[in-house]
């Protein structure tokens, strides 16, 4: 496998690069980022479902919060705040 | 027309571009019909058919997404579906969906709901670490591009799925530790002697089986309780007797799939046991609104296919192939029905809620907070259950299964949307001008 084709995503100012075609979801996974928000009484939450229906990995991305993690391929400079930095 | 909101006119216009969704936009659109797809995934092939970047795609799906380019149907990717409803004028329906935060509303003369299904989360002890996936969750994210090279697995929960997800986790370098089946010994046997009958489809088990090759796999066994502080550390099973602690980085845990039914719900048509009713043209209760797929109850691709072939066709009004079609959907909805007798959650299964363990998840609800009196809108009022962005989705089915409540309310906008994409939806006015233009 190559790396020509790599994306760059900033996740809370760190820099993750995955395959093309990842989601932000499995991005944020892969760098060991588990927890991405935290739930009404501030226990750590990530991905459930995987496919949209859960609402267990939003986001905020591009300064669009309530984004499904899961739903949105990564691109080139995407920025994805999680609960490690926001803590609502 | 309001700025920032696209319009588009179509003859028919498809939810979802699973299998069901690809093949009825297909067979409507060869029939000469203007037709869109609206589809929530980045790309086609739902969650079935979703694969790895780089990976061949399987052949029957590669097959369908050939002839849908040619067929001249036109699809919509990242779109949520928030609304449906007839138009004013009574000559179709407006959907309305969203797509990159902006409002983009489709009308046509006939829908066709292939809207799939997601799986059934019954709550234990820490499902809600991160750590905890669905089974085909895990599998979806798998497939878009997750690594679980090294990574320990327990794969636990109910039906076909598990056998696809532990050997693809273990082809993928997982180290799959357990594949923990809850349903007992005779029914999954009973399940396999019925698929003698297809010979392919029990070649495909053993190939699967063959896939974690020196896995257990172990039927009668479900997971009690997840174990760690800011992420899974461990897993304890049960068989009803004795327990058992396993040590893991991810839990796959889910009990089968049900019907996605919030979008027929909303345009009112008929759904019972947890699946939308067709006839034997896929026409819903409702007059030109059809369904296909797994939303008219679980029965796996090859029955989506061919329920959307139908759906499709009819929704064009075609009768091409039709007495055809409606030959080859027998057998495969009598296998479904087995399936659905063979994995059913055992009852154990709600003893092992405490009256900590959150039954709510976008509410935090605990079971302790639930009376059992109740019935699934009073649990809504009182606790919240249900309230939240997912919109009971997943508490919804949970609730089912502890106290056999049914959550049949919808309402707008099904998914969470922004208001500008709402009041796009609720001003049909201009379609109906603009249908009358086209």
């Amino acid at each position: 496998m190559t790396d020509t084709w790599i994306v760059t995503i900033v996740a809370d100012g760190r820099e993750l690069r995955v395959a093309p075609g990842t989601s932000v979801a499995a991005a944020l996974l892969g760098a060991g980022i588990t927890t991405v928000r935290r739930s009404v009484t501030g226990e750590p939450r990530g991905p459930l479902c995987g496919m949209g229906v859960c609402f267990e990995c939003r986001v905020t991305i591009d300064d669009v919060p309530y984004q499904r993690a899961c739903l949105v391929t990564a691109k080139n400079g995407l920025r994805v705040t999680t609960a490690q930095q926001d803590a609502s | 027309m309001s700025a920032g909101v696209a319009d588009i006119v179509a003859d028919v216009v498809v939810v979802g571009a699973g299998p069901g969704g690809i093949a009825a936009a297909t067979r409507a659109a060869e029939s000469g019909r203007r037709t869109v797809v609206l589809d929530e995934g980045a790309e086609m092939g739902g969650n079935i058919w979703r694969h790895r970047a780089g990976d061949g795609v399987p052949t029957q799906a590669r097959k369908w997404m050939a002839r849908f380019a040619r067929s001249g149907a036109m699809v919509l990717n990242g779109a949520s579906v928030v609304d449906a409803r007839a138009t004013s004028g009574g000559d179709g329906f407006l959907v309305t969906a969203e797509r990159a935060s902006l409002a983009c509303r489709v009308h046509g003369r006939a829908l066709v709901l292939a809207t799939g299904s997601r799986e059934r989360f019954i709550p234990f002890p820490g499902w809600t670490l991160p750590g905890v996936h669905g089974v085909g969750g895990a599998q979806a994210l798998l497939k878009a591009g997750l690594s679980f090279a090294g990574k320990r697995v327990v794969i636990a929960g109910t039906g076909p799925l598990l056998l696809p997800v532990a050997a693809t986790l273990a082809g993928a370098g997982a180290r799959v530790v357990l594949v923990a089946e809850q349903a007992p010994a005779r029914a999954v046997v009973g399940f396999a002697v019925g698929l003698l009958t297809r010979p392919e489809s029990l070649l495909q088990g053993a190939r699967y089986r063959a896939g974690f090759f020196g896995t257990p796999y172990r039927t009668g066994l479900w997971v009690s309780e997840a174990r760690g502080t800011e992420r899974l550390e461990a897993v304890t099973v049960t068989d009803g007797r004795t327990t058992r602690e396993i040590v893991c980085d991810v839990l796959c845990a889910a009990h089968g799939l049900i019907p996605n039914v919030e979008l027929p719900r909303l345009l009112q048509c008929e759904v019972a046991n947890g699946a939308v009713v067709v006839d034997n043209h896929q026409q819903t209760s409702r007059p030109g609104v059809y369904c296909a797929g797994e939303a008219t109850g679980i029965g796996g691709a090859e029955l989506a296919i061919v329920e959307g072939e139908l759906a499709g066709l009819s929704a064009a009004g075609s009768a091409t192939d039709v007495e055809l079609l409606r030959h080859r959907l027998r057998p495969l909805r009598r296998m479904a029905a087995r399936m659905e007798h063979a994995f059913a959650p055992r009852a154990e299964l709600r003893d092992i809620v405490t009256p900590d363990t959150i039954v709510c998840r976008c509410e935090d609800v605990r079971l302790r907070s639930i009376e059992s009196g109740w019935n699934a809108r009073q649990a809504k009022l009182y606790t919240r259950a249900g309230m939240g962005p997912c919109q009971g989705r997943v508490c919804g089915a949970s609730l089912e299964f502890l106290f056999g409540w049914h959550a049949d309310t919808v309402r707008l906008p099904s998914e969470p949307a922004l208001l500008s994409t709402i009041l796009a939806g609720t001003a049909d006015e201009s379609a109906d001008s603009l249908h009358q233009g086209a």
